[in-house]
């Protein structure tokens, strides 16, 4: 709340800082009664706007404070000190019933950059993939792209992590009729089980050569750039990429005699023990999530490829281009353009919407904090302030990032 | 000369009718025809199962759970249960009240998909103001000698309606506030106008519905207390009010400069040339803007079972964790997925049509 109050006092400022500098408008040599005024006129309004505003906030202040007196709840921050006592069902950090209520936010902020993370990934791909299908020549694969937009995109979303959680994933066998995929992977009741990997010495070399091999990649696409505008001669990097990002770190895997060895997960007495395991909350939020938001990715895809003419790929055969360099570089730079920006506020609805975890009770940032935290301490002001103003700057770097990216596939006129 | 003129033959076979199409839309390349036989044998593994699970297998008459024996869907549980999906728990002795406001919103509806319906308009707003105060008054009761419900009662498809009507009704007016504002040339109006959007904007609606039902009463004056319903209508409405007017603001943008300066060249003043010139044109510009808007809100509504309130979905979950009945959460799920899908594809085509229809009129 805080900060909120400051970024719109440095609003404010630059904002009425700029109106001082404008030109004062010329009435001409006409007088003006001071009510008839414009400018007199928008300084009283503003300054009624902003008492008015004051007052409500002043108002609510003085209630939530005299509200919480009553109720015995102390303000500040001072609870994110305490002990917290309830346990988490997952995090990606060490933490048990002992630690802070302090560190159940960073448990559940994880757990929201955890999901929203892999929804991006996935409803992108799935989402390219469908919006590409909807405009297939094949009649059987366009329709079934259509039919799976318009059945996902106009059921809720709430609805679909229900129908994934409880009717799909609850319904599924015990631990002990878990349905296996190869031996490796275990599906049931409590979640899929998977081998987990144990880095033994050595591995750390294969590490770095990846991270070699990338810098690699970097400097090659660069060198290759210059050279075609330099001499007109062509570099086949995407293979030479893929060669060096993949086959290097193998090679010296190989080298360094395979140091990795996997932790399977095994039946026990009850339920599997060792591997690794994916919470069935986790998987239903983050499959509804996926396929919701790729219904609209596709339909986005789709209008971006349409708004290409078909000029376009004419001119681009006219010039002797065959047909993965026409796509590569002529319909696909110019249908990102119209691609991003809806595409950012998608991703922006994905974050925001992962926090419908907490109906199934998967340990989000909302779930946690939202929840379980603010049940047991009552400090809500503090808790719900706390919590939107990370949505807010989720929301704020997100879409700065894919606004920098925008302004660098802008088209650039001359 | 002689006439050299040929009967012009027939094309050949494999170019016309079924074959032909198929020909050219399933098998053109080795590709295409490898997809088309993936897609038949999906198709074919994914449906026909579905088919007799949900038609074929399904169980349809009865009364409990005793009448569902065919292994297929057990369809009586959503037969049995209708009453709550649709009413929630509102008295059995005034469903009658529901009825008529499903009933006067068919009939409100109805002229606003006919091209030339006389008073379509005034038909509109009167659906836009004054229907509201009437259902207001008909499912609150306490006067006209209706018996009075308590919002607590309120439930299933009823309240979903009443959540998604109010929360346009109210946010349409806000929202075009906050839009002329964020356009003002005053720095305070604009700034808060911006500071409000985009808060709302940038946090998830959980959010700010967990805000309306938690921190409302703390910013509440001792002994002043709204029911559940009024908060989360007052959650749903302030946020729903930007994105209107973000959607709004899009109108604004897209009316020609020329507009606004033959306004003020009429002499007209600020209120007059928004009302009388450039709102009539933006809001005409951004209905189906508008619409979209409502089918987001309208899937949005389901969030409300979080905070306690028994939406459809919610008196579906209550209704399959019921121990009468069992293993029922897919039937319960799936009709309450076909009541939305059946709303939302509808509004969705009909947006779509009048977006053409508007795009028509304007093109010159």
């Amino acid at each position: 709340m805080v900060s909120i109050a400051g970024i719109t006092g440095v609003i404010l400022f630059l904002e009425i800082r700029d109106s001082l500098y404008m030109p004062p408008a010329d009435h001409g040599s006409q007088k003006v009664a001071p009510w008839n005024d414009p400018k007199v006129r928008s300084v009283v309004f503003q300054f009624v706007a902003l008492i008015t505003l004051g007052y409500f906030f002043y108002t609510i202040f003085q209630n939530t404070l005299a509200n919480m007196e009553r109720r015995g709840i102390t303000t500040g921050f001072a609870f994110l000190g305490n002990e917290a006592g309830f346990g988490i069902l997952m995090s990606l950090i060490p933490y048990d019933e002992t630690y802070t209520y302090g560190r159940t936010f960073f448990v559940g902020l994880l757990n929201t950059v955890l999901v929203a993370g892999f929804g991006i990934v996935l409803a992108t791909v799935i989402g390219f993939i469908i919006g590409v299908a909807r405009l297939s020549n094949n009649w059987l694969i366009a329709k079934a792209a259509m039919v799976y937009i318009e059945v996902l995109r106009n059921i809720p979303l709430l609805l679909q992590i229900f129908f994934w959680y409880f009717a799909v994933l609850q319904a599924l066998p015990s631990p002990r009729q878990s349905i296996a995929f190869g031996g490796i992977f275990h599906l049931n009741n409590r979640g899929l089980y998977f081998p987990s990997p144990i880095p033994e010495a050595g591995f750390s070399y294969v590490i770095w050569t990846l991270v070699v091999a990338v810098i690699g990649v970097i400097w090659l696409r660069r060198w290759a750039r210059r050279r075609q505008e330099i001499t007109g001669q062509q570099f086949p990097v995407v293979w030479v990429s893929i060669a060096l990002i993949v086959g290097a770190p193998l090679l010296v895997f190989a080298l360094t005699g395979a140091p990795l060895a996997w932790d399977h997960p095994s039946l026990q007495r009850f339920s599997f023990g060792g591997g690794g395991r994916m919470i069935p909350e986790f998987m239903a939020l983050l499959w509804a999530l996926t396929m919701y938001t790729a219904a609209f990715i596709a339909e986005i895809v789709r209008a971006g490829i349409q708004s290409v003419s078909h000029g376009q790929t004419e001119a681009a055969r006219a010039l002797g281009l065959r047909n993965s360099p026409t796509l590569r570089l002529v319909i696909i730079p110019q249908s990102l353009r119209v691609i991003i920006p809806p595409l950012t506020s998608q991703y922006l609805n994905l974050t925001k919407n992962s926090s419908l975890a907490t109906a199934i009770g998967y340990p989000d940032l909302v779930s946690v904090f939202m929840g379980t935290t603010l049940n047991q301490t009552g400090q809500a002001v503090e808790i719900v302030g706390m919590t939107m103003a990370v949505y807010l700057t989720i929301s704020l770097l997100i879409s700065m990032f894919m606004n920098a990216y925008n302004k660098k596939i802008a088209l650039t006129e001359r | 000369m002689t006439d050299l003129e040929h009967p012009s033959l027939a094309p050949p076979v494999s170019s016309v009718g079924i074959v032909g199409w198929m020909r050219q839309n399933l098998f053109s390349t080795p590709l295409n025809a490898g997809l088309t036989l993936l897609a038949v044998g999906l198709i074919y593994f994914l449906l026909v199962p579905l088919f007799e699970w949900a038609v074929w297998n399904a169980d349809w008459r009865g009364s409990d759970q005793s009448d569902c024996t065919s292994g297929g869907a057990c369809w009586v549980f959503i037969r049995a249960r209708l009453d709550l999906f649709i009413y929630g728990f509102f008295p059995t002795s005034e469903y009658w009240r529901v009825d008529v406001v499903f009933a006067l919103l068919a009939v409100l509806i109805v002229p606003q998909f006919f091209d030339r319906f006389p008073r379509k308009g005034w038909i509109g707003l009167f659906t836009l103001i004054g229907f509201p105060i009437i259902v207001y008054f008909l499912m609150m009761g306490g006067s006209f000698g209706l018996e009075p419900v308590e919002t607590g009662k309120w439930g299933g498809l009823i309240l979903t309606l009443v959540l998604a009507f109010v929360g346009i009704v109210a946010a349409l007016p806000i929202g075009i506030v906050l839009a002329l504002g964020r356009r003002s040339t005053m720095p305070v109006i604009r700034t808060i106008c911006i500071c409000f959007i985009e808060l709302w904007r940038g946090v998830p609606l959980i959010s700010v519905l967990f805000m309306a039902s938690v921190m409302l009463p703390l910013f509440l004056p001792e002994g002043v207390n709204f029911d559940k319903l009024l908060r989360a209508l007052i959650g749903i409405v302030l946020f729903q009010s930007a994105y209107m007017a973000e959607v709004i603001r899009g109108g604004l943008q897209a009316i020609p400069k020329g507009q606004y300066e033959a306004a003020r060249a009429l002499g007209l003043g600020y209120w007059k040339s928004m009302s009388l010139i450039i709102l009539p044109q933006a809001l005409k510009l951004v209905i189906p803007g508008v619409v979209n808007t409502f089918i987001a809100l309208f899937k949005d509504t389901t969030l409300v079972l979080i905070i306690g309130l028994l939406d459809i979905l919610a008196s579906v979950q209550s209704a399959i964790v019921d121990p009468a009945w069992r293993n029922v959460s897919t039937e319960g799920y799936l009709f309450a997925a076909f009541s939305f899908w059946v709303f939302c594809f509808s509004i969705s085509r009909y947006s779509q049509a009048l977006e053409r229809k508007l795009q028509t009129g304007y093109s010159r």
